[in-house]
């Protein structure tokens, strides 16, 4: 693992580098290499097995984080490659062409969180929401509670508790 | 001429419909050549509520395209708004048949970020209730692929047989489908007195009534002759479209986390992944066949070598002003669709700031169905779609 990470810090600039695992590394590359990064990784590391493609949304710094999950199958290693990338423009190159099934992921992010990856296959479709014209609804600033009370009605003589007030009576009644 | 050979998609296309440069086809409706059918997302033999958009050409698919969207209840953004502890409900009901995986890799999950041990006991208990789920998932598989082929009987079967293990999960836990028996810092409880003896009784029930399956089901001629050949997954797709699981190894590749990332207590436990070689529908439905009993052995040897008593589970911070360290981890485990896992991401506040699941499902029902579809017959659909065991609730958290 630690000669595979020396092999991309010879031609790539990488941020920053944590051992989560033994068999878990968590990299953080600049936007403009990810995708060279995770096309080296699979093409001459053996990280052959894209596990997951997704998104955190960093809203005090105004930042997108993507994170690709890589799957060493052979070496049976896991590498995180991260990125950041601007929460008002977000737009990130496409990899729908190193695996097939990114072209799905990449749609759920351009619906869920609004990051646009052009190129990729259907990614302006709908993926799950039918008629969505709200922010996209994991972004942090997307209010769910707001939005079931403006869209939804609460249906007569139904008790509503605040979920932490209520457990917090349950568990530890003395603390009242 | 083996049979990968006889049934693999002729390259031959003359007799279809010309691919344009987008290697799909230009659909003309009006030509009345052509008819556009939904399929779902209320059918019995889809497994779950997606639907497939078929072009068909006399009762060929030309083209497919999976939606989803019918079962969406957004849990990853409902567990951003709830502290970790009160996730534990919300994450057993994002794979109905089996829980379980989504309780274990949470927990896990959380328990490393936080620098938690958990006792000896605790995870030997956790391994079988990981076991218990994956028998009793197959055993519901068992029935939808034999129903999405005309054989009601098995079905019946193989849910009795599941029910007498959600009686276990039952004793066990206090619930049938849904448990939130594993928490963090172990489990809630030991076992009840005298389980052993009656989960060797249901164990004993169901190899009994998997002999008669076998007889009824893999040596029925119906079975085999719209089986064997179909649905074939060549092996240099299994990295393309990131297969896992029993699909995987249907195609010769023994991919199994429990063996190549163990966990729990799987390296102490004597057992090989099923593989099987023609990848086809009959193949994988072999495999999970082959898998179930293995999990029928798995249970047993857990139950003779686990700790009957002991600490079940460690100390954890107060629940309610629990903050875990920031940081980010993905932790995997083997369902029985392939690789289930948890991305945790914390902030270092009492709410995590993001969790990401990945379910097998999401590339076999979309990129894999969608490719796999092309060129069978109408009548095949449901049968290939069991085969590849899709559930969509965990394709759309």
């Amino acid at each position: 693992m630690i000669s595979r990470l020396e092999n991309i810090k010879q031609l790539y600039h990488i941020e920053q580098v944590v051992q989560q695992r033994h068999d878990l590394v968590l990299i953080t590359v600049p936007k403009e290499y990810t995708v060279a990064v995770v096309t080296h990784l699979r093409d001459y590391e053996g990280f052959k097995h894209m596990v997951l493609l997704t998104a955190v949304d960093w809203i005090e710094q105004n930042k997108f984080q993507l994170t690709y999950i890589l799957n060493n199958p052979e070496e049976k290693v896991d590498v995180a490659v991260r990125t950041m990338i601007d929460r008002d423009q977000a737009t990130m190159a496409s990899i729908h062409h190193l695996w097939e099934q990114a072209a799905t992921y990449q749609r759920e992010l351009r619906e869920m969180f609004g990051i646009n990856f052009p190129g990729s296959p259907r990614v302006d479709k709908p993926f799950m929401l039918e008629g969505w014209d709200n922010i996209p609804p994991y972004r942090r600033d997307f209010d769910t509670k707001k939005y079931s009370e403006e869209t939804y009605f609460p249906r007569p003589g139904r008790e509503t508790n605040d979920p932490k007030e209520y457990m917090k009576s349950k568990m530890y009644p003395d603390e009242h | 001429m083996s049979i990968r050979n006889l049934f693999k998609i002729a390259e031959d296309r003359s007799q279809y419909p010309p691919l344009n440069s987008q290697g799909k086809i230009d659909v003309d409706l009006t030509s009345h050549k052509y008819l556009k059918m939904w399929h779902g997302p209320q059918h019995p033999g889809i497994t779950g509520n997606m639907s497939l958009e078929l072009t068909l050409l006399g009762d060929e698919i030309m083209d497919c395209e999976t939606h989803v969207g019918y079962l969406h209840r957004g849990f990853e953004k409902l567990m951003e708004r709830r502290k970790y502890i009160q996730c534990f409900p919300i994450v057993c009901r994002i794979t109905v048949p089996e829980p379980d995986y989504n309780e274990y890799c949470f927990a896990a999950a959380l328990e490393e970020l936080s620098g938690i041990e958990i006792p000896e006991t605790a995870v030997w208990i956790r391994t079988l209730v990981l076991e218990m789920a994956r028998l009793q998932s197959y055993l519901m598989w068992m029935g939808g692929q034999a129903g999405a082929f005309g054989m009601g009987v098995i079905g019946q079967w193989a849910n009795y047989c599941r029910d007498l293990v959600l009686d276990r999960f039952e004793e066990l836990t206090g619930g049938r489908i849904y448990h939130m028996y594993i928490i963090p810092g172990g489990v809630r409880g030991l076992l009840p007195d005298g389980f052993e003896g009656r989960m060797e009784e249901t164990l004993k029930t169901i190899e009994q009534y998997m002999v008669d399956i076998e007889k009824v089901m893999f040596n029925n001629a119906v079975f085999k002759k719209r089986s064997v050949g179909m649905g074939y997954i060549d092996p240099s797709w299994i990295n393309q479209f990131g297969i896992t699981g029993p699909n995987a190894r249907g195609a010769g590749v023994p991919r199994d986390v429990r063996k190549d990332y163990p966990y729990l207590k799987y390296p102490e436990l004597d057992f090989e992944p099923v593989v099987g070689k023609d990848s086809d529908i009959y193949t994988r439905a072999d495999v999970r066949r082959r898998d179930l009993l293995l999990s029928i052995d798995l249970i047993r040897q857990i139950l003779s070598k686990m700790p009957k008593s002991g600490d079940f589970k460690a100390p954890t911070p107060n629940v309610l002003h629990w903050k875990v360290a920031p940081g980010e981890t993905y932790i995997r485990s083997e369902c029985t669709r392939g690789e289930f896992g948890y991305y945790m991401v914390s902030d270092g506040t009492e709410y995590p700031r993001r969790i990401n699941v990945r379910g097998p499902s999401y590339t076999h029902a979309v990129a894999l169905l969608e490719k796999m579809i092309i060129n069978a017959n109408l009548a095949d659909v449901a049968g290939l779609m069991t085969s590849l065991h899709t559930y969509p609730p965990e394709i759309e958290r």
